[in-house]
């Protein structure tokens, strides 16, 4: 059992971060930033983030866990079709990476080979019904698997602010039907709207890890909102950053006050650093400081 | 109505290397409808041929070169101006450009890129709106295709990326998954929103594809 998986069904409150791995072999980089996280319980990785070509985040993955740190192997439809899917995760499960996050992708005209032919062979839902298949000693032709079947702890992303929310719900419900045993949520900016999706998500039983995304200044949230999909950094808060005399301080600030609210309402947060680990104590700081 | 447009003047004049005659072939169906390949276009790639000083040697305008045999049966009468040429040039789809090639010994040169099955806008506006995927799920999706609509072709609903009903790859772009669901609920209709959709089989899309209705 992983470690998040422990935490979730124990009900402690789990913080998770993610890296990308690097767009070349060299990891130290990589190491450097992961040993400078604390307080993390597991740590994504992102699997051609932003439809921009990477090292394979099983890889990276697996270097992980051999360093004895916990991962969250995000793996995507776009790039392969049904069967790379499910050797890429027989692959992982060989490594003794758990934990998943399965995912759509986003789309490659976001990223930097726009040229190339988007897969989406199979969608988030198929692949977690794919991943439950795996599990139970079978592949998605219903061809047995030889051996121990692979242990896996499946996980989805969720868009608490996505409108109009019934329709996303409807995703949603999909989701957990088909085996999430975990939600991530893309980076959230307006609590009312997370309170609510908690209304309706808490019933059906699945814990949601909600993301926080380190805001540095006025002109990041401006770039966000244009470029990338799902993410509205709402006005007030870039008001916040634009009148700030440090704005990297208000960023954390504004994280800290993010992460104290979800403690009341999910079951852990996914933080997005973006080249600032060293800040996850701050942002993690209990004793919320009135500005 | 199959969509085609025709290639940049530059990359037909690269195919006209060594080519110093040509017979024309038009399309008097969808290449008449896009205005890529009717009797208009079939002009004007004449002139411009002659602008450059080839020698058009004849031209037809079929009406469906995508039918093998008629479109046989147009070179026939056309006998003497196709043997005449060095090549021939279509200005049709690329179905029609394969009836031409297997019905003559000429060398072929295609002069359009075929783009999709379109539905009409109006004149001279083509959308997209079925891919021809062979699994059609249209009857629970309110008649509308998220296989085409969507540009990742989802099944399940919309990703991550619609906001406000609109897509992630273009926020002047309607998210398909938008549409059906606003198509649903005005007929108090769930559907596909309730049932998982499987993966597509592939097979229903094989390449090459044929049918034999007897």
């Amino acid at each position: 059992m992983s470690r998040l998986s422990d935490r979730l069904s124990s009900g402690q409150f789990v913080v998770t971060a993610e890296i990308a791995p690097p767009k070349g072999i060299g990891v130290e980089e990589i190491f450097d930033t992961v040993s400078r996280m604390e307080g993390i319980t597991a740590i994504n990785v992102t699997d051609n983030q932003g439809a921009n070509m990477r090292m394979s985040p099983v890889a990276m993955a697996a270097l992980l866990v051999r360093e004895g740190y916990e991962p969250v192997l995000q793996i995507t439809c776009r790039d392969r079709n049904r069967m790379a899917l499910q050797s890429e995760l027989l692959g992982a499960a060989q490594f003794g990476i758990e934990n998943l996050l399965l995912l759509s992708g986003d789309h490659p005209c976001f990223g930097d080979h726009p040229e190339t032919r988007p897969v989406f062979d199979l969608d988030s839902i198929h692949l977690l019904q794919v991943v439950a298949k795996l599990t139970e000693g079978h592949d998605m032709a219903g061809k047995p698997l030889s051996g121990e079947p692979p242990r896996f702890f499946p996980g989805a992303a969720a868009v608490p602010e996505a409108d109009p929310f019934e329709l996303m719900f409807q995703k949603y419900q999909k989701k957990v039907s088909s085996g999430t045993r975990f939600f991530q949520t893309q980076a959230v900016f307006n609590l009312k709207k997370l309170e609510n999706f908690m209304t309706a998500a808490r019933p059906l039983g699945v814990p949601v890890i909600a993301g926080v995304l380190l805001l540095k200044s006025a002109g990041m949230c401006h770039f966000l909102n244009r470029n990338i999909p799902g993410v509205t950094v709402p006005e007030h808060l870039i008001e916040r950053l634009e009148k700030a005399s440090r704005p990297r301080e208000e960023g954390v600030a504004i994280a800290r006050e993010t992460v104290n609210a979800i403690r009341g309402l999910c079951s852990g947060v996914h933080l997005m650093t973006l080249g600032q680990e060293k800040r996850i104590p701050d942002i993690l700081e209990n004793n919320h400081i009135e500005w | 109505m199959i969509i085609s447009k025709q290639k940049p003047r530059e990359e037909l004049f690269e195919q006209l290397d060594g080519v110093n005659s040509l017979f024309l072939i038009g399309c008097s169906a969808c290449a008449t409808e896009c205005k890529s390949g009717g009797e208009e276009e079939v002009f004007e790639m004449e002139e411009w041929l002659t602008s450059l000083g080839k020698a058009v040697t004849g031209s037809i305008v079929i009406d469906s070169p995508c039918n093998i045999n008629r479109t046989a049966r147009d070179l026939r009468s056309q006998r003497q101006q196709v043997e005449e040429a060095d090549a021939i040039m279509v200005l049709a789809c690329g179905a029609g450009v394969h009836s031409v090639a297997i019905k003559s010994n000429k060398r072929v040169i295609g002069a359009l890129d075929s783009l999709f099955l379109g539905n009409t806008r109006r004149i001279g506006k083509f959308e997209e709106k079925c891919s021809l995927c062979g699994t059609c799920i249209l009857n629970e999706t309110g008649g509308i295709c998220p296989a085409t609509l969507c540009p990742k072709g989802l099944l399940n609903g919309p990703c991550g990326g619609m906001e406000e009903g609109k897509c992630e790859t273009d926020r002047d772009l309607d998210c398909a998954w938008h549409l059906i669901y606003e198509a649903l609920k005005q007929q108090g209709r769930k559907n596909v929103f309730t049932r998982i959709v499987p993966p597509k089989d592939w097979r229903k899309k094989k390449h090459p594809d044929s049918l034999d209705t007897d």
